[in-house]
């Protein structure tokens, strides 16, 4: 299958400072992506790229076999900005309405896409009445707007609250079954990891780490978690069973190498009653995110 | 097309409910009918009917009023959408700056021309209701409407290349009442004071007549103040209509629009979100 974008050896440079260095990367119809990376690792700059918005020093861009910024691309791309404010003399509806007539679609189509977003009861009052996380729905709504190959969203789910962020990556989910691919940046890892079909780290510009979760764990090769639970009186057995195992709370906490955890899981095994309870925790992504982030550092 | 106009009646809707339009409307009016009451005084000795000494007063008023009512509305249009983060959003979308502008464009001025249509019509209307020898003027008032309307596009363009310019309203604000002071308030002070220190020499003769034409508020008062022969009412700068051909002035009406929207499009495309 072709991709809906490719980026090959992207590179922008603003003056002296390099904002993105060799940057190749491609999304699938379909697919989800999370672009993650501290504040001015290029995360915006690669969206803008994307979309047209400034040019790029070096590199290729490809979009539905369409250039950034042409007619084409932009006809097949829909864009949610950090942080937009619309004005707020509009109403929601009216928003939306302007936003459908741009892309040439039917303005009818307005009230459902806001009650799609959870809008249509303030449809009728002034966005500058609006609540935060109201102003990014209206942002969500006018990204749904006609059938976009691909969603760049940057930072789509700030100002929301849990509910309306599940209820977010509902929608997106939805788009990317019907072949839409889609590039988000986040700082909430969390619900990116179960989210995602793949994690893009840039540090500093550069793409320093690459792959779906379980992929990226393999590759940073960080130690597992396993926290044992001691029927009561066995805590001083097992932690003389365990070597290099540290009581917190009355439990057990150990850490071995990947490669070593199918042993320490037989070892516990092994201690039969004694044991209540195992946690087996795998790095979190915020753990891989701060590994891949400090390598680069490096 | 369609996204041109929805462009500008989302504008059209954001200057009503931003009160623009009652703003622009009342003032006009307002001004107006102050002036075509006002003038009556003056008319007996001058042999004019009373709609011409009134579209005389009215020149020298929409010189002020109409360049201000237009940087006015034309200063957030591009640094507004820039600061509130929808103007990348706009770019992304498959409308070409140009068709941003227009729409832009299409609101503001028609929101001038229900202004200067209303304040003129009030004027007329007062005028011919007193005198009935005021259908003579009639005429002249129309040129000063249309030629109203011009001299709003031109400082409108100004306004949008000066919004292109400024990455925030309030540096648009300050940049355009800059403008408004340099070209429509001091840039008659200084040509006056120049003048005078020149004491009728080659500024007075050769420059002087350019300097007028290469301000639009300059042309558009020389050129309305010739065609209707009232540059007896006329004080000041507006006293040296009569050395400058009427085709000349009539030139910089019609050029400057065009090459103050040329001058917004040119710095609305350097902008980068």
């Amino acid at each position: 299958m072709t991709s809906t974008l490719t980026i090959s050896a992207l590179t922008k440079r603003f003056g002296e400072v390099a904002a993105l260095t060799g940057v190749s990367l491609s999304v699938a119809p379909g697919e989800r992506v999370a672009l993650l990376g501290h504040n001015g690792a290029g995360k915006s700059t690669l969206m803008k790229i994307i979309l047209g918005l400034i040019p790029a020093t070096s590199g290729e861009v490809t979009i539905c076999d369409a250039t950034p910024g042409s007619q084409a691309a932009r006809r097949s791309v829909a864009y949610l900005p950090e942080n937009a404010a619309f004005h707020p003399a509009l109403t929601g509806l009216e928003q939306i309405r302007h936003y459908l007539a741009l892309r040439g679609e039917d303005q009818s189509q307005a009230m459902p896409l806001l009650e799609k977003v959870g809008l249509a009861q303030a449809a009728r009052r002034r966005i500058g009445t609006y609540s935060k996380g109201m102003r990014q729905r209206v942002g969500l709504a006018q990204a749904l707007i006609g059938h976009p190959r691909l969603l760049v969203l940057d930072e789509p789910t700030s100002g929301l609250d849990p509910v309306s962020r599940r209820e977010f990556y509902a929608l997106l989910d939805d788009l990317a079954a019907h072949g839409a691919s889609i590039l988000l940046s986040s700082h909430a890892l969390t619900e990116v990891e179960a989210r995602t079909d793949r994690i893009v780290i840039l540090s500093k510009g550069r793409l320093v780490a690459e792959g779906s979760l379980p992929d990226l764990r393999r590759c940073a090769d960080l130690p597992v978690a396993l926290h044992v639970t001691a029927r009561n009186g066995y805590a001083s057995d097992i932690a003389r069973a365990l070597p290099g195992a540290i009581l917190v709370n009355g439990a057990l906490h150990l850490t071995c190498p990947q490669s070593h955890k199918l042993q320490a899981l037989s070892l516990i095994a092994g201690l039969g009653d004694k044991v209540a309870d195992l946690e087996v925790l795998p790095p979190s992504l915020e753990d891989l995110y701060a590994h891949f982030s400090q390598q680069a550092a490096q | 097309m369609i996204r041109i106009l929805s462009t500008a009646r989302t504008e059209f809707r954001i200057a009503l409910r931003n009160r623009w339009v009652a703003i622009a409307m009342v003032l006009m009016a307002v001004f107006s009918l102050v002036l075509s009451m006002a003038g009556s005084s003056p008319t007996g000795g001058l042999g004019v009917d009373r709609l011409s000494v009134t579209v005389a007063s009215l020149t020298s008023l929409s010189v002020y009023l109409i360049p201000l009512l237009a940087l006015l509305m034309s200063f957030d249009a591009i640094a507004g959408e820039t600061e509130r983060g929808t103007m990348s959003l706009l770019l992304a979308y498959p409308i070409a700056r140009w068709e941003i502008l227009v729409g832009k464009l299409l609101a503001h001025l028609t929101i001038l021309s229900l202004a200067v249509v209303l304040g003129h019509g009030l004027a007329a209307g007062v005028a011919l209701s007193k005198d009935e020898t005021s259908l003579a003027g009639l005429p002249a008032m129309l040129r000063l409407s249309w030629s109203s309307v011009l001299l709003g596009a031109t400082f409108l363009g100004a306004g949008y290349a000066l919004s292109s310019l400024s990455r925030r309203p309030s540096g648009a604000a300050g940049l355009a009442i800059g403008l408004w002071l340099g070209l429509v308030v001091l840039y008659d002070l200084v040509l006056l004071s120049v003048i005078v220190a020149d004491n009728g020499g080659w500024f007075t003769t050769q420059a002087f007549p350019v300097a007028l034409l290469a301000n639009p508020a300059d042309a558009f008062r020389l050129f309305n103040l010739t065609a209707s022969g009232a540059t007896a009412a006329a004080a000041g700068v507006g006293g040296a209509a009569d050395a400058i051909p009427l085709w000349q002035s009539l030139a910089s009406v019609l050029l400057w629009p065009l090459a103050a929207l040329a001058l917004a499009a040119a710095a609305f495309r350097k902008v980068t979100p």
